[in-house]
Order: C-alpha cells, then sequence, then structure tokens
C-alpha cells in the first residue's frame, strides 16, 4: 500500500506531548554544576573594571569567568555566511566582552556553580563600571554623518553592501507607470517554546567532548565549535534530539553554548547553562528588520515591467552566523516573487547597530521579499485602477514557461501559479466577497480581501551554489539506511528536524519504499555521534534534499536486495521486480521472495551471488542540482472597526503547492504553523528599543506572540506540482505560510479601508495605528 | 527566572498568617501564586518569607449567607467562571473571571490574590466596583467589610490594611431585572485589559434606567466608577442619543494610562467605545 500522501499520525508525538521527550535541559548528568552569564544592562559602553571577587566567594560558587579569563581559550564566534564581492567586515563576536559592550544582552562574566540558584544569585554580586557610550539603534540613524560607529574598523556602520541585477534608469524614465514606496520590515523576536541550552560533558581520559545544545544543525555546530574552542572535531559531539522549534534561531552559532562547553573543560565536570525567557529576547538572535525602498514600472494595462529595491537590513551588533545571506542572496534574488518582471534590480546594505543580531528567522529573506512584491503589486492595481487579482493574472509565470529564467538568474523549477490563485478565489467565492464588501460599506462596515501569490526559494540548495554565494558549508544532505536481520530499518538521517515532523515523513518514503510497516522504521537526527556528516534543517530543506538523499539511498538498498534475491530465486537480476516488498520474477508470481527473507540471507550470507558482500546498508549524499520553489496564493478576509481599529479575521484560505506531498496532515500542520506566524507580523509582532538601545518588548508581557484564539479556522488545500529535479518531487512547506500570510493581511486591511483613502499601514497593524490612518482619511475628505 | 531564596510557611489558619504578617516585615503572603511568582522570578519582589494561605479550606468555595453571596478569597477564577450560582446571580463576575489570562492562570489564581495585587487592569476589579461588592478583611484587630468602591488606589495600590488577610467578597443580590456584562478589549501580549468596562443596568417599569453601575478596568490608572456615565442614565429612557451620551462621560475626570500599545488618549476613546456597546447590550 503506498505510503505517500497518506495523513500518518506523527509518531513523535506519544513521546512529546506525554513529556517523555529529552530536551536539553533535561539532561542532568552526575556532579553536574551550573552556568549563568552577567549580561550587558547597557547597548554600548566602555567596561572600566569588572569586580567578581563577591561572586567568587559566595556560597556554591565554583568559577567566576570574564573576557580576559577566556582569552586564548574560547575564540570570539565566527560569521559564516559571506556573500561575495560586499566588502563584508564580519567582525566575530567575542564569546564575552572585555572592553566594549556593543547591545544590551552582550555577555560579560559567566559563572558556575553547584546550583543554578547559586549561579543566579552571583550574577547580582558581581560589580561592572561601564563607561556610556553613545548608542545607534536604527539603521538609518546608524548611516548618517557623525554616527557612533559601533565598530572602529567599519566606517558608517556598514557591515557589508551587495548587489544584484541590473535595471537601467531608462527603464523607469520611460516607464507608463512607475510606483515608489517604502516599507519597514519591523524587527521580530523568534519565540520557540524551548529556549536555547546547553549541557557540557568533558571526559579528561580521552579528551572527548559532548555538547547537548539546542541546534538546526548539529554537525554545523561541530565544526565552528571545534575552531572556537580548539578542540579536534572528532573529539567533539554535538547532540540535538529532541529540539523544540528554532525558526532559524537556532541555526547560529552562539557565544553561551561555547561558554558552557568551556566551563565543563576547564573545571572537569559536566556545566549545564539553560537561558531565561528574559535572557532569550536579548541574546537569542532576531529577525527581520529591514528598511526597503521600491520603485516599480509597468504599463497601464497591467503588465509588470520593471523592480528596483534598496535594502537597508539592521544586522545588530554583530553579524550573526548565517545573517549576511539573510537580507542579500535568500531576499534579494526573490524580489520579482512569482511574476515575468523583465527587469530587476537589487541594492543591499547590512548595518551595524546598537542591538541583538538579527539572523533567519522563519523565511527568512523570503517574507521580506515577498511581502515588498506582493504590496507593490497592490498599489500597483491602484495606481493604474484595475483589481489586483487582474493584474497577478496578467503577470504570473505561465505554466508552460517553467524552468522558468528569472530576472535575478534563479530558474524557478516547475508551477502552475493560476491554479493555485484560481483555487483560492474560488474557495473564497472572490466575486461574492467583492459584492459583499460594497454591500456592507453602505452600513458603515468595512471588510477587506487581501491575496498574496508568492513563490519561494526553499530546498536549499545545490553545494556549488552555496560556494557561489559564500555560504561556508556544502548545501547536500546525507542518508544513511541500514536494514537489520529482520528486515527492521533504521535511517541516519543529516537533517535535523526540531518539530517538523520528518520522524514521521522519512519513515513514510522508506516503508513505503520497502513495503513494510512505518512501524519498522526509525529515524535518528541530532547527533554527530551517530549521523557521519549533515548540514541540518532550515531553508525548508530538511524534506526535498535530506528526504531525497533517503529516497536515493532506499533505492540502493532495493537494488542489493534485487541482487540477493535473483540469486535466490534463481532468476536475472533484471527479471526482479520489486513492489509492496516482495522481490517477484517477472510473470511468476509464485516465485518470489519478501523483503524481510531477502535482508536475512544478506546477513547470513550463505548463499549470496559471488562477489556480493554481506549485510543491507546503503549511503547516499545528495547534492541537489537546483533550488525547488514552492508557490501558492493566499487570501485573507479582514473586518476592521472603525470606531478602534481593531482588525478582526474572518477567513483564510491558503492553497500551497509544494511538489509531492508526503504526509498532508504534517504538510497542513505546517502551513498552519507558518501563516499563525506571518500574520503575527502583519497584526501584533514587533520589537521596540528606547533610543538608547533598550529592548521595551523584552517579555512575552510585552511583545505580542500570535495565540490559537487569535485565529479563524484556516482553509487549507494543496495542489501538487512535483518538483522535476529531485526524486521525491517535493519542494518545501516550513516557511510557505509566514512568506505569504503577511502580506495577505496588509494587502486585506487596506483594502477595507479604501473608503479612507488609506494607503499603506506600518506593521504590526495595532489598532489604535489603525485608527489613526481611519481618522486621517476621515479628515483628508 | 529564579527567585531570590526565601523562607516559606505554610499557615494552617487565618490567626497564624496574621501572626507571621505581624511578627516579620518582609512577608508576603501567597495563595495562588499567579502574581506575586512571576514577580519574585524576575527578583522585582524579594520576600524575606512567604506565608502560603492557600490550603486553608475556610476561605474557599461560594455560597449564599442570606441577601448575599459570599465567595471565599481563595475561590479559583476556573471556580467563579464555573460556579452555577455566580453565573446565575453576578454572570458578569463569572464572565470576567473567565476572561483572565489562560487556562493554567485560571486554574491557580483566585479572586483574592487578584485584588489584593491591586494591577490596574485586573479585571475583576471592574466586576467587584459593578457589583457593589464588599471585601471582608480580618487583622489582628478583628473582622471587617469594606466597599469595593474605594479600594482601588492606583497601580499595585489598594486600601487593604498593611498586616491583613482578605478573607472573602460577597455581593448583593442585583436589582430586580438586572442586566449584566463585562466587555474586554485583552492586550495581546499579556492578556491584561487594555479596557475592561463592567456593566449592571435595571430598569424601572417605565422604561427609564432605575439603576446603573459602569466600572472600567485597564484604562486609568486604577480601576474606576464611571459615575458620571451612570448619572447620565439614571432616571432616563436609554435611547442610543444617551447612551452614547453616558459613554462620553464615561472618562470624565479620569487620567487615563498610556504604554507601548495603547496611548492615553486611544483608551479614553476605547473606553468610550465601549461602554457605549456595554450598555447598548444590556438595553
Amino acid at each position: 500500500m503506498p505510503l505517500i500522501g497518506v495523513p500518518h499520525k506523527r509518531v513523535e508525538d506519544p513521546r512529546l506531548i506525554t513529556g517523555r521527550g529529552r530536551y536539553t535541559d533535561d539532561v542532568r548528568l552526575p556532579g553536574m554544576l551550573h552556568a549563568a552569564i552577567l549580561r550587558s544592562p547597557r547597548a554600548h559602553a566602555r567596561i572600566e573594571a569588572i569586580d567578581v571577587a563577591a561572586a567568587r566567594s559566595a556560597a556554591g560558587v565554583v568559577a567566576v569567568y570574564t573576557g580576559r579569563d577566556i582569552a586564548g581559550k574560547v575564540g570570539p564566534i565566527p560569521t559564516a555566511w559571506l556573500p561575495p564581492d560586499s566588502d563584508i567586515k564580519a567582525t566575530a563576536h567575542p564569546a564575552l566582552a572585555t572592553d566594549t559592550v556593543r547591545y544590551a544582552g552582550d555577555g560579560v562574566a559567566l559563572v558556575v556553580a553547584e546550583s543554578a540558584a547559586a549561579a543566579r544569585d552571583a550574577l547580582d554580586l558581581i560589580r561592572v563600571s561601564y563607561e556610556p557610550l553613545p548608542a545607534v539603534v536604527e539603521q538609518a540613524d546608524a548611516m548618517r554623518e557623525g554616527a557612533p560607529l559601533v565598530h572602529a574598523d567599519a566606517p558608517g556602520n556598514i557591515a557589508f553592501h551587495w548587489k544584484a541585477g541590473q535595471v537601467s534608469d531608462a527603464v523607469f524614465s520611460g516607464a507608463e507607470v512607475v510606483v515608489r514606496h517604502t516599507f519597514r520590515q519591523q524587527r521580530l523576536i523568534p519565540n520557540p517554546m524551548e529556549p536555547r541550552a546547553a549541557v557540557a560533558q568533558y571526559d579528561r581520559a580521552t579528551g572527548d567532548l559532548t555538547l547537548w545544545a539546542t541546534s538546526q544543525n548539529p554537525h554545523i555546530h561541530r565544526v565552528l565549535l571545534s575552531g572556537v574552542l580548539g578542540i579536534p572535531e572528532h573529539r567533539l559531539r554535538v547532540v540535538s534530539v529532541d529540539v523544540g522549534g528554532g525558526f532559524g534561531a537556532k541555526i547560529a552559532c552562539y557565544p553561551d553554548e561555547a561558554l558552557t562547553a568551556f566551563a565543563a573543560m576547564s573545571l572537569g565536570r559536566p556545566v549545564k547553562w539553560t537561558e531565561t525567557r528574559t535572557e532569550h529576547f536579548l541574546a537569542t538572535t532576531h529577525g527581520r528588520d529591514m528598511v526597503i525602498d521600491v520603485e516599480l514600472a509597468g504599463r497601464r494595462e497591467g503588465t509588470l515591467e520593471a523592480i528596483r529595491v534598496r535594502n537597508i537590513a539592521n544586522m545588530g551588533a554583530y553579524l550573526s552566523t548565517a545573517a549576511p545571506g539573510v537580507p542579500t542572496i535568500l531576499f534579494g534574488l526573490i524580489v520579482t516573487g512569482a511574476y515575468t518582471f523583465e527587469h530587476a534590480a537589487v541594492d543591499v546594505y547590512g548595518i551595524f547597530t546598537n542591538t541583538t543580531p538579527t539572523d533567519a528567522y522563519r523565511g527568512a529573506g523570503r517574507p521580506e521579499a515577498t511581502y515588498l512584491v506582493e504590496r507593490m503589486v497592490d498599489l500597483f492595481a491602484r495606481e493604474i485602477g484595475m483589481d489586483p487579482i487582474e493584474v497577478r493574472r496578467k503577470n504570473l509565470v505561465r505554466p508552460e514557461a517553467f524552468p522558468y529564467p528569472s530576472a535575478l538568474g534563479l530558474s524557478y523549477d516547475s508551477g502552475n501559479y493560476q491554479r493555485a490563485l484560481e483555487q483560492a478565489l474560488a474557495t473564497v467565492d472572490y466575486l461574492g466577497l467583492r459584492r459583499e464588501q460594497a454591500a456592507l460599506r453602505g452600513h458603515g462596515r468595512y471588510i477587506g480581501i487581501g491575496c498574496s501569490s508568492y513563490v519561494e526559494i526553499s530546498g536549499l540548495g545545490p553545494s556549488e551554489v552555496a560556494g557561489a554565494v559564500g555560504f561556508q558549508g556544502g548545501l547536500w544532505e546525507s542518508a544513511n539506511i541500514r536494514v537489520h536481520p529482520s528486515g527492521k530499518v533504521t535511517v541516519f538521517t543529516g537533517g535535523s528536524p526540531h518539530g517538523q515532523g520528518e520522524e514521521t515523513t522519512f519513515a513514510q518514503i522508506v516503508a513505503d519504499r520497502f513495503g513494510i510497516p512505518i512501524a519498522d522504521v526509525e529515524v535518528v537526527h541530532g547527533d554527530t555521534a551517530r549521523i557521519a556528516m549533515g548540514w541540518g534543517t532550515y531553508g525548508s530543506r530538511t524534506t526535498a534534499v535530506g528526504g531525497s538523499a533517503i529516497a536515493v539511498a532506499a533505492d540502493r538498498v532495493i537494488d542489493k536486495g534485487r541482487k540477493i534475491a535473483a540469486h535466490m530465486l534463481e532468476a536475472a537480476e533484471d527479471d526482479v521486480e520489486f513492489a509492496q516488498g516482495t522481490y517477484q520474477v517477472r510473470g511468476a508470481p509464485e516465485r518470489s521472495e519478501t523483503f524481510q527473507a531477502v535482508t536475512l540471507q544478506a546477513y547470513l550470507a550463505w548463499n549470496l551471488p559471488e562477489g556480493l558482500e554481506p549485510s543491507l546498508e546503503a549511503a547516499a549524499y545528495y547534492n541537489p542540482s537546483n533550488f525547488t520553489f514552492p508557490f501558492g496564493t493566499h487570501v485573507a478576509v479582514v473586518e476592521v472597526d472603525p470606531e478602534t481599529g481593531d482588525v478582526k479575521l474572518l477567513r483564510y484560505v491558503a492553497v500551497d503547492d509544494c511538489g509531492t506531498v508526503i504526509n498532508p496532515m504534517i504538510a497542513e500542520g505546517q502551513v498552519h504553523g507558518g501563516i499563525v506566524q506571518g500574520i503575527g507580523q502583519a497584526l501584533w509582532e514587533g520589537a521596540i528599543y528606547s533610543a538608547e538601545g533598550q529592548l521595551l518588548t523584552g517579555s512575552l508581557l510585552d511583545y505580542p506572540m500570535p495565540k490559537a484564539r487569535f485565529f479563524p479556522t484556516f482553509e487549507t488545500a494543496f495542489t501538487e506540482t512535483p518538483a522535476p529535479h529531485n526524486p521525491l518531487g517535493a519542494k518545501g512547506i516550513g516557511e510557505t505560510g509566514t512568506i505569504a500570510a503577511t502580506p495577505a493581511i496588509i494587502n486585506a486591511v487596506v483594502d477595507a479601508l479604501q473608503p479612507f483613502g488609506v494607503g499603506d499601514l506600518a506593521m504590526p497593524l495595532w489598532p489604535e495605528r489603525v485608527l489613526q490612518a481611519i481618522e486621517a482619511g476621515r479628515d483628508g475628505r | 527566572m529564579i527567585a531570590r531564596a526565601f523562607k516559606y510557611t505554610r499557615a494552617s489558619s487565618v490567626e497564624e498568617a496574621l501572626r507571621l504578617l505581624r511578627e516579620e516585615g518582609d512577608v508576603k503572603l501567597i495563595a495562588g501564586g499567579q502574581s506575586l511568582l512571576p514577580l519574585m522570578k524576575l527578583r522585582l519582589a524579594m520576600p524575606q518569607r512567604i506565608v502560603d494561605i492557600g490550603r486553608l479550606a475556610a476561605l474557599r468555595g461560594v455560597r449564599r449567607e442570606g441577601e448575599r453571596i459570599v465567595v471565599g478569597a481563595l475561590t479559583t477564577h476556573a471556580a467563579v467562571a464555573q460556579n452555577p450560582l455566580l453565573r446565575e446571580v453576578v454572570p458578569l463576575l463569572s464572565q470576567a473571571a473567565g476572561e483572565i489570562g489562560d487556562m493554567q492562570v485560571r486554574n491557580r489564581g483566585t479572586i483574592g490574590g487578584s485584588l489584593v495585587h491591586g494591577d490596574g487592569a485586573a479585571d475583576l476589579a471592574a466586576a467587584v466596583l459593578a457589583l457593589d461588592a464588599t471585601l471582608e478583611v480580618t487583622t489582628a484587630d478583628g473582622s471587617s467589610s469594606r466597599p469595593a468602591a474605594g479600594f482601588f488606589l492606583g497601580p499595585m495600590l489598594t486600601a487593604l490594611p498593611q498586616g491583613a488577610v482578605l478573607t472573602a467578597v460577597s455581593f448583593p443580590e442585583p436589582p430586580d431585572g438586572a442586566r449584566q456584562v463585562y466587555r474586554k478589549v485583552a492586550h495581546p501580549a499579556s492578556g491584561y485589559a487594555v479596557v475592561g468596562v463592567a456593566a449592571l443596568l435595571a430598569m424601572g417599569p417605565d422604561g427609564t434606567v432605575r439603576h446603573a453601575r459602569v466600572a472600567v478596568t485597564g484604562a486609568g490608572q486604577a480601576p474606576f466608577r464611571a459615575s458620571a456615565a451612570e448619572a447620565t442614565l439614571l432616571g432616563r429612557k436609554p435611547t442610543p442619543d444617551l447612551v452614547a451620551e453616558a459613554a462620553s462621560h464615561a472618562g470624565d475626570g479620569v487620567e487615563f494610562a498610556g504604554d507601548l500599545y495603547a496611548s492615553a488618549e486611544y483608551r479614553r476613546r476605547l473606553t468610550e467605545v465601549h461602554v457605549r456597546r456595554a450598555i447598548t447590550d444590556l438595553v
């Protein structure tokens, strides 16, 4: 029975929802110590002196370290994405600040104690005298002449300057219609349910260091931390099995995990560090924070011709691990969206400020790009007096155009953008809604309909491209499939799922191919000692790339089994077919052997074909030939309360195409979570700093994370246009919702407020802001 | 998020709790802990000792005493939200309790704890004001009753005397035919009221307003009664124009609170809109 496309319940869930998961903070080792990190309360200051004497002598305290104490022992944390030709100033992040703190939350001292409480108490005993320095928070201010410098060697606070594409001025000067707008992508704070944590255990006898850490990519952490700590890579084991969400914030390598490992090595006892939620807000990477100027040129009859984009991205105080790739490659190459722009150009500045470093956050660059193009299409439609849906219909890449070479050099692999758009419109009854909207306006009620037809780059990605764009790693993925003598299977994947359900999806892929029950397949991930190599989970790559590696390895297992079965059946290998768990001589169903029988023979090796080695196991290292390009259309229907500015979500329809769907229930769950986060940016989320660099939204009391009760039931559906270049046809679904939802909501609210002449609204749409726009519109009339 | 070390005593009686409050300076009572513990974990509160009154059975539960409904101070928000007697007689109280925080908070947090904590945006504060509740307070000198009106003085500031224990909240039967409602605009992060309006209205046989109570939480420095709005309604027919006029007076004399999410001016606006809508719901 085929298992691809079956909504099998998640096999990891009984473990996770009954509290039997083993997250990093659950690791308890004999003799374990606890670490706490003192963080700078100031955004920018010179450290004049640190007095740790009282903390060192406090009850239960084992050690206190400052930046000077770890000099030469813990190196700075490097940046691992260096876009070429961008004059990048990859100022590495010292694990503890020695002379200067550059953001509120920058680590200043490390306390290790017998208990977490003693470590926390000791933080209050450390006296640091700071000489305040002027801080700079907004990227525009940081670029101004005479602005305080975050790093002396980055003049103008410019961390990098990257460009792609070209549009001649003539295209714009000669255009029938030019629309210009500036969008603010507010800073977001990722909040996975599990905060970051690390437990380190050092074996002085062997020199082996085991680090349990909340990582989306333990092998990347291993290679980076081996450098930071000066420990040979083969002596370092990173374990990240159960990880409670990451959303990009657990890609980065942080000082804290390195400090925990250092403490374990220097004290010879296991050490645990777990961040508090307050620390998380300050010391774990943030996302977005870009100011984006866009110019769009088009024709009166609705054709989109050219787009020019300038992005000023706030990188925070240091360039986090993958951060430079976000506003450049992951943003810049997809600003043309799903449309046939002939010309496009992107100009990106990465700017240092005295704020928490930014890095990938679910979607990472692609939500920002999609937001601008989807908003611009609506603004353009209004400018030329055309329904925004018509503009989309006119300009979406047509099905026969694939593989489609985009103006920015990508090759969109496959798609039927029109089908997803029309299905979404039919689901909401677009024309009916337009009639209802007109009728309700007569009664002083304002509903709005917003659309977003996105395409994203996912399935990261060909390793050659990774190299060309400065990613300091490969982007292939590994799989190892070991069939045990009884026919049960262990799959080792280099992907590192942390909530996405690949223990189930990957078991489905293998069980489907082998014709065995899903329960016979175990998926192992997130442990560098058990998995040879892997690049981890981010960029919606795990199923498209890691799953494809598994499919290739599974086929290798089947092929070896076929040799054994042919020998057992005394048939030619070419005459043996494998289907539904049985090798069978073509046309002779009575001559067959089960997968299990063949496996057993592989291990017994009593009667193997000549020259064939025993055992049944295969590895694959799958390097994709292209990115994958999921797409779809989301439609939001909202009602705005004209007296309060409150936005109510009436309906939300999502039609997504992520290629072949392995498990529709899990895919739908990913869409739901993505939509929630995308709407979270549109309506509620946003970090606010004071001018002095204090994070004013530094807790869950101030920073509104979306909650289930804020939402209507989502109406989701999939179309399936397989990726043509990987064995599964799968594209990736982890980020689509986040990418599509934000502009759909803003387009809907702006649409609702047409009678008030509202052209744009700054996110998040806190009701007071919406009301102000309504009142301004009323006053204007 | 680890609190500073503290001493812990589980009180076996109100008297013991009072004695500990008297004998030691830096003592906090704890019941459900939903307000105190977060402050302690953030080290914004660092009491030397906490006295746990959470298991004093005498302070828990809902009962009728003559003309009044008495709710023990330790009754949880979840219990207040679900109690059949309260839902019948003072439904706005149950409604407000059901709007507090999330399920975990409602299962642990108590009516007494919420009221004495004195948060200016507490849902129950508006409810007890609108329902003319009485707070039963015990001190070393004995027990006394205090009206809810005048209890909430400012941010985290109530009229509860030093060293006192709130033991119960009691409610008079609302006037015959009274209708009541609680409307809330919740802060999307904290869940506290940006504006919460508790309203109770009883009409006379002639269709005029005989009894009106409007209380607002979240909007001002402390929860307050919108007395001018009440006065505007009394003795008159609640036409849409009158209701709107009453609502326009809801903020008279009030110093509104502002924060990152909603300015004082916006809270004034929300107060007017939601007072009008609350009263409209009732007429």
